[in-house]
């Protein structure tokens, strides 16, 4: 799986960012609405103008369309095709790839079955859950055998059972293909326990950099207080969060933790 | 429970055929100019039996058909090309704003002129009636087409062609098909229209010339055949809306 490195990106929120996510990592860049999240998604996919250079494993794709660039994108309100039902969402990237029928029905039936969502193939869109959905936009997004999987706050409309369950699954599968992952959350737990970076980004700057490793080093304690002690004075705002139940944060868009 | 919501359903057609039959009957107006539902039925019976009315609405039938078909689809293709590419809307939108407001029948005058009173007339009418209400409702359909499921299609390797016949289209096929809804049954009013005031034949033809020969009955077929008719396409279109998206609406 390839590197991405982001060479000064300019567009209307970033001027000259530069960033690496390293073969197999999964970076998680962690901000408020309007820091510019999903704009560097989309850049990453080429959805939208920039100037700059991006390169997968050193070679540069700013020339390559999205449908070339062979990515996987979770969206954050998933985008599954409402017409089409859990097999054929997923089995989408490999029909309009030309693959023939049986290989199609055999690759779906495996990342439903990796997906643990079997029962649900005949299903449309608007008779599923919302993890439900989620898990269906995750297949849709590893059937194409993405080389860089991209993901947009997909937690955000999940309650906080559900997302713990899928932040578990989506790390072990991330681990397990290798795939080199940027997520993007507003959501400190989230990023805790997802990323093996985080990247706090505001207004389309980076503010703070933070390792997995710098984390697991330190004791013990709750983890709102490894954050407060390994995070910049820029995310500070973050401490103020709720600590009613161990693992329960506010998230970083609310009043309390604007940066 | 269906049956009984189709009987709850004919109740007030089954009381307007008694009142219209007992009216009739009562003498008040002479039977020429207000005819018994059993006597409309008679002349239906008659004018199907002697293959009047099917000649008639064969020819209307055929006029339709071939409008309707050359208006939808040059609408849909218009359509699809101003609905996915900017350019090519900003192109035709200000020509084709100025001509929708126009009724299909205006158009009649300069079309006797330009044509010639023939098949063709009534053709091209249907054409302009069904082309700007089909382009219009394909151009919503297709832009009202959720832009991340299109942005969702490219990342998974859909080119553009890929995307307007995978996502784009099917998607906006129920506006497409409301148009078409709407627009079979207005094809059916411009035709009778159409060979009222240019053609021998047809049904409009045949209601004209009964008119002049004081046949209500007649008349009241014809009217009956059209109500069905309109019925009938609109139904059509609605039945095969409801194939293409079945389940997922």
């Amino acid at each position: 799986m390839p590197t991405i490195e982001l060479r000064n990106i300019s567009n209307y929120v970033f001027s000259n960012l530069n960033m690496k996510v390293f073969d197999g990592e999964l970076l998680v860049f962690l901000g408020p609405n309007g820091a510019g999240k999903t704009t560097l998604l989309n850049i990453i996919a080429g959805l939208v103008d920039y100037k700059g250079t991006v390169l997968f494993d050193g070679v540069p794709v700013d020339k390559k369309p999205t449908n070339e660039r062979q990515i996987g994108y979770l969206f954050q309100n998933l985008a599954l095709f409402p017409h089409l039902d859990v097999a054929s969402n997923v089995g989408y990237s490999l029909r309009i790839r030309g693959k023939k029928k049986e290989e199609i029905a055999q690759e779906v039936d495996e990342l439903l079955k990796l997906m643990r969502i079997e029962h649900l193939k005949q299903r449309y869109p608007k008779n599923l859950s919302g993890g439900e959905k989620q898990r269906v936009a995750l297949a849709r997004a590893l059937a194409t055998s993405p080389r860089v999987l991209l993901l947009d706050e997909p937690f955000n409309s999940l309650d906080n059972g559900m997302c713990k369950c899928l932040r578990r699954e989506i790390r072990q599968i991330q681990r397990k293909m290798g795939i080199t992952t940027v997520f993007v959350t507003h959501n400190l737990a989230d990023a805790e326990e997802m990323g093996d970076r985080i990247v706090v980004l505001n207004e389309g700057k980076i503010k703070q950099v933070t390792s997995k490793m710098f984390n697991d080093a330190m004791d013990n304690g709750n983890r709102a207080q490894r954050f407060q002690d390994c995070l910049h004075c820029t995310v500070d705002c973050y401490c103020k969060r709720s600590k009613s139940k161990e693992g329960d944060y506010e998230s970083v868009d609310s009043p309390a933790c604007r940066m | 429970m269906k049956i009984k919501s189709v009987l709850v359903g004919m109740l007030p057609v089954i009381g307007f055929v008694i009142i219209w039959e007992s009216i009739a009957q009562l003498k008040l107006v002479p039977k020429y100019i207000f005819p018994s539902f059993s006597a409309v039925m008679i002349e239906f019976y008659h004018l199907a039996v002697s293959g009047v009315l099917l000649d008639n609405l064969l020819s209307s039938l055929f006029r339709v058909l071939a409008g309707f078909l050359l208006g939808s689809t040059a609408g849909i293709v218009v359509g699809i090309g101003m609905g996915s590419k900017e350019s090519v809307n900003k192109s035709f939108h200000p020509i084709f704003s100025l001509l929708y407001p126009i009724p299909a029948l205006g158009w009649a005058p300069l079309l006797m002129v330009w044509i010639g009173i023939n098949d063709l007339l009534p053709v091209a009418l249907i054409f302009l009636c069904s082309f700007f209400p089909v382009l219009y409702n394909t151009i919503t359909g297709i832009k009202s087409v959720d832009r991340e499921v299109i942005k969702a299609a490219r990342t998974l390797g859909a080119s553009d062609g890929k995307i307007l016949t995978t996502v784009i289209l099917p998607l906006a096929i129920p506006n497409i098909f409301t148009g078409l809804r709407l627009e079979a049954g207005m094809a059916w009013r411009v035709v009778i229209a159409a060979e009222m005031v240019a053609i021998p034949t047809g049904i409009g033809a045949l209601m004209i010339r009964s008119e002049s020969l004081l046949r209500m009955d007649v008349i009241i077929v014809c009217l009956m055949v059209l109500s069905v008719m309109c019925l009938a396409s609109e139904r059509f279109f609605q039945f095969a809306e409801k194939r293409f998206t079945n389940g997922w609406r």
